[in-house]
């Protein structure tokens, strides 16, 4: 647990002191500003609309469907571009500059090794996320949204976020070099984000693995406020995955 | 104390470590010898048990480094070829962060940093980011690294190497000291640095071991590099023959 805590300490130290983390977290705050209040005005002005409609009996569009869930959507394809930027250099640049050496010669093993450093990571992520709760507090004054599709919508995206983060770093085990790292990265998220494109075309079975391995398919509950054991099950095994994947890399990296 | 038999690596078809045996006790300073190439450092990374041997055994502090390599990271103090720091931290940051993985209890933290900056000479940088310190400076901080733990047995490989001839003797004099309660294995192809610090020489050349003795039952009419030259012209002129 110690050597955990101080190998995260470490890497949060260096993401501070680097521009990158304060870029991605910046970037990532602006973009989805940007996109909350396009969504908004979207929905003002499908709202002025339904208001004509409504009078004939239509439904009231929903700020959550509208704007919540579109945001959190969002987020989705600008963490597989971002996620990325934060984990390609976790170990790929520990074995450019040596201290992979130091950290295997040490009595650390590569599990606290690899735990300690996605520990970094899923806080940087943790606080790059909620720096976007500033929207739903505006929205909180601006109408009544729902709550609880917040607070589910939240914890998916952020476990999204988490399981991005540890495929990224598998990438990052693999090599020594950071851009190799963190372009393969976004190759495999993007991948990932697209996998259920040929979902409708196959037909049968093979429909249904492809939705359920799709993000974006597995965030329909918690956008809906609905926190299902299936999606957390489906980003637990992607985090643990990843991690394993991660350890196997660097145990088998000194065998070659 | 550093038990060494037989062992072996091989880089695909290539055999960078052909069979090195050797060993050193507490309270020596062994001296690796060899020119570029000989397998030094291949052979200080398998001991340090970074690289896992092809073939063969060794034991460092009484454990196995292959079967027991947790046991042996806990007892070892090690200075790899280029000195692994991280830029982005300062000197007192760094140690702090390899007292803290390499075990040293929390109260004692501040105390040993201090005091192995002070035996290092890097006193002066705590405050600099590694990223600036000169090649010499790099040095000392990766020494400061190896020895912070007090472990039993120190690894060095190439300790002065950038050393302006001032420092070089200062931590010369540091390792010396090191090693009369230590087990210390430094290689180096300095031959000086050999007869200034070491008890035991272990000459090494393409990946063998061809001499091996303590450097006070040398013969005193040869020097050193006399037997240096010899021990590795020997080997490739029966290389040659062959
Ligand atoms: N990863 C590797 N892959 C292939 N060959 C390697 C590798 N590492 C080292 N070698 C080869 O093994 C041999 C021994 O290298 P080593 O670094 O152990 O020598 P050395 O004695 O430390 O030399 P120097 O005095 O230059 O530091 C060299 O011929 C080197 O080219
Ligand atoms: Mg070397």
């Amino acid at each position: 647990m110690r050597n955990i805590w101080a190998i995260c300490k470490r890497e949060l130290l260096s993401f501070f002191v680097s521009p990158i983390a304060y870029f991605v977290i910046t970037g990532f705050t602006l973009l989805i500003g940007f996109f909350f209040f396009n969504y908004l005005s979207y929905f003002a002005r499908v709202q002025d609309m339904s208001a004509m409609i409504a009078l004939r009996g239509g439904d009231a569009p929903n700020l959550n469907q509208f704007v919540i869930e579109g945001v959190f959507q969002t987020m989705v394809v600008i963490l597989v571009f971002l996620v990325p930027l934060l984990t390609m250099r976790t170990i790929a640049e520990e074995k450019r500059r040596g201290t992979f050496e130091l950290l295997i010669t040490s009595p650390v093993s590569v599990r606290e090794i690899v735990l300690g450093k996605f520990l970094s990571i899923a806080i940087v992520l943790f606080v790059m996320l909620a720096t976007t709760l500033l929207f739903p507090v505006l929205l909180i004054q601006y109408g009544n949204p729902e709550i609880p599709p917040i607070v589910s919508g939240f914890f998916g995206v952020l476990l999204c976020a988490l399981g991005f983060a540890s495929i990224g770093m598998a990438v990052s085990s693999f090599t020594e070099n950071q851009v190799v790292a963190g372009v393969a990265s976004m190759v495999t998220l993007l991948l990932l984000y697209v996998i259920q494109a040929p979902a409708e075309s196959v037909g049968g079975t093979a429909t249904e693995f492809f939705r359920y391995l799709s993000p974006l398919e597995q965030l329909q509950d918690p956008l809906r406020g609905v926190i299902a054991l299936k999606s957390i099950a489906y980003f637990g095994s992607m985090i643990v995955l990843g991690l394993f994947l991660s350890q196997r890399a660097l145990e088998a990296y000194r065998w070659r | 104390m550093i038990e060494v038999n037989g062992l072996s690596k091989s880089y695909g078809d290539y055999q960078a470590v052909a069979g090195v045996s050797f060993s050193a006790q507490k309270g020596e300073v062994v001296g690796f010898l060899g020119p570029n190439g000989a397998g030094k450092t291949t052979t200080i990374r398998m001991l340090a048990t970074y690289l896992p041997p092809t073939a063969g055994a060794a034991t460092v502090a009484g454990y196995n480094i292959v079967t027991q390599a947790d046991e042996v990271r806990r007892r070892i103090g090690y200075l790899p070829e280029n000195p692994p720091l991280y830029g982005e931290m300062t000197v007192r940051e760094y140690l702090k962060f390899i007292a803290e993985i390499k075990g040293v209890p929390r109260t004692e933290m501040a105390k040993r940093v201090d005091s192995v900056m002070e035996r290092c000479f890097i006193a002066d940088v705590s405050h600099k980011l590694c990223h600036h310190l000169s090649r010499g400076y790099r040095q000392r901080v990766g020494l400061a690294q190896a020895i912070i733990h007090e472990p039993e047995v120190i690894i060095l490989d190439e300790p002065t190497s950038g050393l302006d001839p001032n420092q070089i003797i200062k931590i010369r004099q540091l390792i010396k000291s090191l090693g009369e309660t230590h087990t210390v294995l430094l290689s180096t192809h300095i031959l000086p640095e050999v007869s200034a610090v070491c008890s035991k020489v272990v000459i090494v050349n393409r990946g063998r071991v061809v001499m091996e003795s303590e450097l006070s039952k040398l013969s005193r009419d040869k020097s050193l590099e006399q037997i240096f030259l010899e021990s590795v012209s020997q080997e490739d002129a029966v290389d040659a023959a062959a």
